[in-house]
């Protein structure tokens, strides 16, 4: 026998329960969820934490997550998450939301959070449609993209421009940290690690609202291969929604991650 | 504890607080704001929760989210709040976390006016959500009972896992009267087994209204009926005034029951024999007691500050046995001691058959009414 040493280098984290998910092949839904587990592990979070899942592909986030979750009306996570946490300060409260729910039904709730400093944490999914019913034109979608309710692309004389959430909600006064991040390769979803364990590290230290907004892939109602829509995220997308660091509270600038 | 002069809508938020409310959210509307006033002092002083919030979707959801956590949570509003609150209502009853809703009504549809009404008896007693859903129905009738009313939501929607409302109109929510409050309940310390707590040392809990196997979904809307059916069992509750010998009975709950108790009083002095069933649940309605005194009764007379919508369930549960009449005032108006009394002196010798809907003769006799007063 040789002499073998193993050590562990990958492995599921703690806070992802061991089961398939039900998201479409070249989803980044999986990352993005792999991350906020990860840095809830890391920062020993997961059993003082309460998840609040949407409405959208990610409804069912409580199934992939291993810890106490609840299932929020469409848009309204927000308004749930605020609710839990004003009666339980002392567990860590996240919402995580697409952009239907968080820029079109919802904005009254996710506005009105930040502006109340609510210290609760934001995962905010842009990928530009709505997935779960199959793919219409989102309040983010692209100008001239082709959705089913925008068949001839997005036009924005009839249908508005896209809404860039973290430009909107870094004005607020109580937002503690809001950035964007991407999901479209290694690099970046480094990065947006990074950034999810500075939105948890704010309300840890009750720096008010924090929001992390993912640039993410859908696939199958861009109708393009996986591959392909990665490219998307990275030559379509990130022109239109900058990344980058929309507000950094002080104190956050100090924390090595 | 003493009786003090206290206004109805301050009262009822002190009501919650002694009752142990660790979280109050909502939105200024008249005629209920002085409640969320009275929070708002009241709340931080005893380091509770309190979010006046950017609109009642918001102020439900907030209460969703923090009934999730087993704390004695709930918010006030009135009228055109509530209705804005049914969809996170519908979402509560489906995740069966206890909530409990006060409702000052006031005249309607619509932005309607500030005035007192019934108007919300079908969106309060009938459910107003969507769905298969039960939520329980406390009326009261004074500003005492509305206090104890509200210690008593509390302990029926963590009984039941139920939405538990309490609806008076902008009378009671205004009005000042002699009332004693509860002494403060002690808050508990342990939370419900099915809470979202943070899942240290246990399986995670998962609150959630989404059951996508429609099997499953109908095991749920099973289990609610059948805790519907447990509670049509045991909290029914009504007041019943000079019923004993009386061949003609009134129907009414809250305030138009308050005014038909002075009408009765006069009534009976004047000979007439006429007595008084006030539901205070209307859900559930006191169906079995109503069927009793349909066999005793002659005739029923049923008063509301609407368009006649509990009148639905008295003609259900009467079943023709008995002719039913029917007096209301809607728009906002409380109808006066003298009013009523005329009515009953009017169904007291009214020998003539009631065919059909009870309303129609009412309305004809309102316009008149209504008319002769603009003159």
């Amino acid at each position: 026998m040789t002499d073998t040493k193993t050590q562990v280098v990958y492995e599921r984290p703690e806070s992802l329960t061991d089961t398939h998910t039900h998201y479409c092949p070249g989803c980044t839904h999986g990352i993005a969820h792999r991350l906020v587990a990860e840095v809830l592990d890391e920062m020993n979070l997961r059993e003082s934490t309460i998840g609040v899942a949407p409405v959208g592909c990610s409804v069912f986030a409580y199934n992939y997550f291993n810890m106490d979750f609840v299932e929020a009306a469409h848009g309204r996570a927000p308004a749930m998450a605020t609710g839990i946490k004003r009666v339980s300060p002392e567990n860590t409260v996240f919402t995580y939301q697409g952009d239907g729910d968080l820029a079109s039904i919802g904005m009254a709730e996710i506005m009105h959070a930040a502006a109340r400093g609510e210290n609760i944490t934001v995962i905010f999914i842009n990928n530009a449609i709505y997935g779960m019913t199959g793919g219409q034109m989102a309040p983010t979608t692209l100008p001239g993209m082709k959705t089913t309710s925008s068949p001839y692309g997005r036009d924005v004389e009839l249908a508005g421009f896209p809404i860039k959430m973290a430009e909107i909600l870094s004005v607020m006064e109580g937002s503690g940290y809001i950035v964007r991040r991407s999901l479209h390769d290694a690099k970046n979803i480094r990065k947006a690690k990074k950034a999810i364990r500075l939105g948890f590290e704010t309300q840890e230290r009750g720096l008010g609202f924090s929001m992390v907004e993912l640039l993410s892939s859908c696939p199958t109602n861009w109708g393009i291969t996986p591959q392909e829509a990665l490219g998307f995220v990275a030559d379509k997308m990130v022109p239109v929604y900058p990344l980058g660091d929309y507000k950094v509270n002080a104190e956050l600038e100090t924390i090595k991650v | 504890m003493t009786k003090e002069l206290l206004k109805g809508n301050e009262a009822f938020a002190e009501a919650a607080i002694r009752a142990g409310v660790e979280g109050f959210f909502g939105y200024p509307i008249t005629p209920s704001t002085e409640f969320l006033e009275h929070m708002a002092r009241r709340m931080p002083q005893l380091g509770r929760a309190f979010v006046q919030a950017e609109s009642e979707v918001a102020a439900i959801n907030m209460v969703y989210g923090a009934a999730c956590t087993g704390k004695r949570v709930m918010t006030a509003s009135s009228s055109p709040g509530l209705s804005l609150m049914m969809e996170g209502i519908s979402y509560i009853a489906g995740t069966e976390v206890p909530a409990v809703i006060v409702n000052v009504m006031r005249g309607g549809p619509g932005l309607g006016n500030i005035a007192p009404s019934q108007g919300d008896y079908y969106q309060m007693v009938k459910g107003g959500g969507h769905g298969d859903y039960f939520p329980i129905v406390l009326a009261p009738a004074s500003v005492q009972e509305a206090i104890d009313s509200i210690a008593m939501a509390f302990d029926l929607a963590e009984k039941y896992l139920s939405i538990v409302h309490v609806i008076v109109d902008g009378n009671m929510g205004q009005m000042m009267e002699p009332a004693e409050l509860p002494p403060m309940r002690e808050i508990p310390t342990e939370s419900p087994p099915w809470a979202v707590t943070g899942a240290k040392d246990r399986d995670p809990n998962i609150l959630t209204s989404i059951y996508i196997d429609p099997v499953e979904e109908e095991v749920t809307d099973l289990r609610l009926l059948k805790r519907w059916k447990e509670v049509e069992k045991n909290e029914v509750r009504y007041e019943e005034y000079a019923l004993e010998d009386a061949e003609m009975a009134i129907v009414a709950f809250g305030t138009s029951a308050r005014v038909a108790s002075s009408s009765i009083r006069d009534a009976r002095e004047e000979g007439i024999k006429v007595g008084l069933l006030r539901p205070i649940t209307l859900a559930p309605y006191p169906e079995k007691r109503l069927d009793e005194i349909s066999e005793q009764v002659e005739r029923i007379l049923v008063i509301e500050m609407n368009s006649g919508m509990m009148l639905d369930d008295v003609r259900r549960v009467v079943q023709g046995r008995v002719p039913i009449e029917f007096y209301g005032r809607m728009g906002g108006i409380t109808p006066l001691p003298d009013e009523i009394l005329d009515e009953i002196r009017r169904v007291d010798t009214n020998k003539t058959e009631v065919k059909g809907d009870p309303r129609e003769a009412w309305m004809a006799r309102l316009e008149k009414n209504i008319m002769g007063e603009d003159k």
